[in-house]
Formats: structure tokens, sequence, C-alpha cells
């Protein structure tokens, strides 16, 4: 049974808990250093980036998660989770910690305040989850990705912007999987183990 | 006067939740409404006045904050009629942050809802905290795109809240006192009797809806999940970092934090202490570091001692 770390400093945490939970692996909440220990891959959930910025500082995880990503170990980051792997940041916060530089950019709330936030049909034909069989997606005060290096896969867009990326064992998406009974990108986060 | 139809087609997106075509965004939806409730769990929602102090509780990590014209303790003292705020000051708070404003409506005040709404205010708080404007009708939150946060005191209010479409509760507890007995009261009172839902057998939850007046369909689906169907936080009283550990450990998802901030002392590194005793809740060697020499706590007042009991406001 994979051991698979949660960040747990605020957000859907818990969703992502559940969603694991019913794939049967053995999720773990984290909330300090001594949490990561043994764990095979982290989920990086959403939540307000700048508090989970803050809070990653004053827990001391900010160096250990890096570090983790670092060794090549999988990460599933959504939404805000997404914002703490990218090289650039727009509109973010000066001191906002960055757990990797991973080649992409993204800008926060880059569709605007919740009165935008909507839920949208998605395809990632890679994956398997084509016209026929779409996920459906879920964005809050989503960020948007602007721009993508050479290194990164793009998955899956919404009319041109990618919305789930994937650089070597690290996936990211701008919307939030845990929010709906659809398991599949869990899935293949597992699948990825 | 706003056309009533326009409340209709929106009321009824709202509720069929019907699939739209591939590839088209639908926005406004429950669970795009709820989405939002849920990136706010584990956090500290900070009532504040003005943008200096919004800026404040951004740093200090706060997941939103929440604009009013008077800190409750202040309402309580100078009292009159409290309404909600000046959309100006909205809009310098909505300039200065980042994070998600929320802003408070009287009960039953759908006009300045529609200002709000107008706003692009990311969260509309129908607050027991400001004078009510109709003493028998809350707002038909349905009929927004914004979505609406309520109080309650028990379980029965917090599915007629949710019955009108409000996609956050909130426990009311009594704003403005520093004194977290009445928040424990009512979070009790909702967590206990979602727990005993979650064990009654099926004839007992006619007798539930009865007592509570709560829709039969929304117990019955707390009966089949175990669970409530949108989120809940703590509300009214709450001033120290034990405050929002304990209100976490009873059950809350997440805290408001109003006049126990900025009627401190030192607002700041209490602010930010009660933000990590809020993630750190099940932690007592993190709730004992960051409850050490945060100054005076906001004085505080007992029940007894109090004329309007503000969590009494709500039908």
């Amino acid at each position: 049974m994979p051991r698979i770390g949660v960040l747990a400093l605020q957000g859907a945490f818990q969703r992502h808990i559940d969603a694991l939970s019913c794939l049967g692996a053995h999720p773990i909440p984290v909330r300090l250093p001594g949490d990561l220990a043994h764990v095979d891959g982290l989920v990086l959930p959403g939540g307000e980036s700048t508090t989970m910025s803050l809070l990653l500082g004053t827990s001391g995880l900010a160096q250990p998660i890096s570090a983790f990503i670092a060794d090549g170990l999988p990460i599933f980051g959504t939404c805000a989770g997404m914002i703490l792997l990218a090289a650039e940041v727009l509109d973010g916060r000066p001191d906002q910690m960055q757990l990797a530089t991973l080649d992409f950019s993204v800008r926060r709330n880059g569709y605007g305040r919740q009165l935008a936030s909507f839920e949208a049909d998605v395809t990632a034909p890679i994956l398997g989850i084509g016209d026929t069989n779409p996920f459906r997606a879920i964005f809050i005060r989503a960020p948007k990705v602007e721009n993508v290096g050479d290194g990164i896969e793009v998955l899956a867009r919404l009319d041109h912007d990618p919305v789930l990326i994937r650089s070597g064992p690290v996936m990211a998406s701008a919307f939030h999987p845990e929010l709906t009974p659809d398991l599949r990108l869990h899935r293949c986060f597992l699948a990825s183990l | 006067m706003v056309p009533h139809h326009r409340f209709s087609a929106r009321r009824l997106t709202n509720m069929a939740q019907k699939v739209p075509p591939q590839g088209e965004r639908q926005t406004e939806t429950m669970r795009v409404k709820r989405g939002l409730a849920e990136m706010l769990k584990g956090g500290v929602i900070m009532d504040v006045v003005n943008a200096e102090q919004a800026k404040i509780a951004e740093d200090a990590g706060a997941v939103a904050v929440m604009a009013l014209e008077r800190v409750p303790a202040d309402i309580r003292s100078d009292g009159g009629v409290a309404r909600m705020s000046d959309p100006a000051m909205i809009e310098q708070i909505q300039a200065t942050v980042t994070i998600p404003v929320m802003a408070k409506v009287r009960i039953g005040h759908f006009v300045e809802a529609q200002i709000l709404e107008a706003l692009e205010v990311d969260y509309i708080d129908e607050s027991e905290v400001l004078t009510p404007a109709d003493e028998a009708h809350h707002i038909d939150k349905f009929a927004y795109g914004v979505p609406f946060v309520c109080g309650a005191t028990n379980l029965g209010e917090a599915c007629r809240r949710v019955s009108e479409g409000a996609a956050l509760i909130r426990s009311k507890g009594e704003a403005g006192t520093g004194n977290v007995v009445e928040a424990v009261r009512h979070l009790r009172s909702i967590i206990g009797d979602i727990r005993k839902i979650g064990q009654a057998d099926r004839a007992e939850l006619f007798e539930w809806a009865k007592r509570l007046q709560a829709p039969l369909p929304l117990i019955e689906e707390i009966a089949d999940t175990g669970r409530f169907p949108v989120p809940i936080f703590c509300a009214g009283g709450l001033a120290t970092p034990a405050d929002a550990a304990l209100a976490m450990q009873l059950g809350a998802e997440s805290v408001f934090v109003g006049s126990g901030i900025f009627k401190s002392s030192d607002p700041s590194p209490r602010a930010r202490a009660i933000v990590e005793a809020t993630t750190n809740y099940m932690n007592p060697e993190i709730l004992v570091k960051v409850s050490r020499n945060l100054g005076t706590p906001m004085t505080g007042i007992g029940m007894d001692d109090i004329d309007v009991h503000l969590a009494d406001r709500g039908w």
C-alpha cells in the first residue's frame, strides 16, 4: 500500500485524503517535517497560496519538501499546489515560497475573482480521458498557466491554456480533481509510483 | 428594480445543475460556490475595517478577509443601526490584498447583496452582526452568483440556510464578546446533532426534520453521508490561539476571528499565532509556542453582562 503524504497546512487536503483512501492508498497528513518520513509520494492541495507559503516557512517544511522533489519523488499539485511548483509566479507576493522551479509560469487568480470561477469538461487523450469520457474540472479562483518550457508535457488544455501538465514524476493541475467523485487523475498519480 | 426573470433563470441553473455541451464553461454552480469554501478550510478569516488592517491580515496568513464598517465589539458598544460597508472601503481592500474578500449584508437585505455582487466580492455573509432588515425572510441566495455564508446556532437553522442557497455555514457564537462559550454551545449543538442523525433509523428522520424545522431531504442527506452538505466554520467570540484550536477540535473546519485580533494589544503577532494554531490544532507543543507572549487579548464580556444577543437574530 503506497504511503502518500498530503500537505495539510491549509486548504482542501481532506478531500485529497478521502480520494486516495478510496483508491486503497495510505494517505498521511503532512504538517511537520517528521511527517515526510517514509512517504512514497506527495500531494500539494489547493487552498490559499499566500497562507500556505507562510506556513511552509513556519513549519520548516519548505526545505525538506524541495529536497523531496529534487530527489525525483512523485508529486501531484492542484491549484495552489501547482503555483508552489512553478519557476515563475505572476501577480504573486514577492515573499512567496516556491518548492520547485519547474519550467512554466503561472498567474495567480488568472481567471479572475470567485464570480468567474467555473466548471468545464477537459480531455487528456494521453491519459485515456477523451471526448466521450471527459473529466469535469472545477476551477476556483484558479491559476492560469501562461508559458510552458520544452521539458513540460501539456496533458490537457482548456481553450488554449494548459490546465494539466507533467514534468517527469511531477503532475500539476490548475483545477480541483479532489472536488468531484471522478478519481481518474488520482489513480493516474498512484500509477506513476 | 431588478427584473424577476433574472432570478428565475439563475435559480434554475443552480438547482438543476444541467450539464452543458462539452468545453462550455459553467459559472455559479453550487459546486463552484462550495468549492471556494473547501479552499478556505483549515484557515482563519479575519474581520477588517480598512485596507491597512486587510494588509496586516494577509501578511499574517489569513485565508480571506471580512470587510465591515465596525468590528462587532464596536457595533455592540456604539449601538445604532449596523449596515453594509461603504463600497469605497471594500474596493480599497480588494485593491490591496490578493486573498478572497468577503463582506456582510443585513439579514434579508437583498439589495445590499446585489450591491456586493456588483462589486464582485468573493463571499457574502448574511450576518446577524448587522441590524436585520427583515424579521421574517432571509435572502433567496440561489438568485446570486456570489456564494453566501450564513450563521447558525443549531442544525435546523443551518439546514434552513442551506435550503435558501447558502454554500457555507458558520456557527454564530456571540460576536464582539471575546467569549468563546456561545461558539462552543452552537458548534456542539450542530456537530452533535449531525452525529446523532448519522445513527438514526429511517422513522426517526421524520421526527428530526420536524423538531429541527428543517427540510426532510437535507436530513436524509446528512443521514446517508454522515456529514453536512456544506462546510461548517466557527465564528463569534474567538480571541486566542487556544480558542481557535478548541473550535477546530470540536469539528469546525475553519475559524472566523472578528474583534479578537484588532481589539487586542498587538494584532499582527496574535493573527499569525491564531493561523498557526488553526493548522496545528491537535499539537499542544506548537500551541504552547504560538500562545507565548502575545500581549493582552481583548478584554471580553460575560454573557450575563450583555443586553443584545446577536445570535438570536435569524429565523
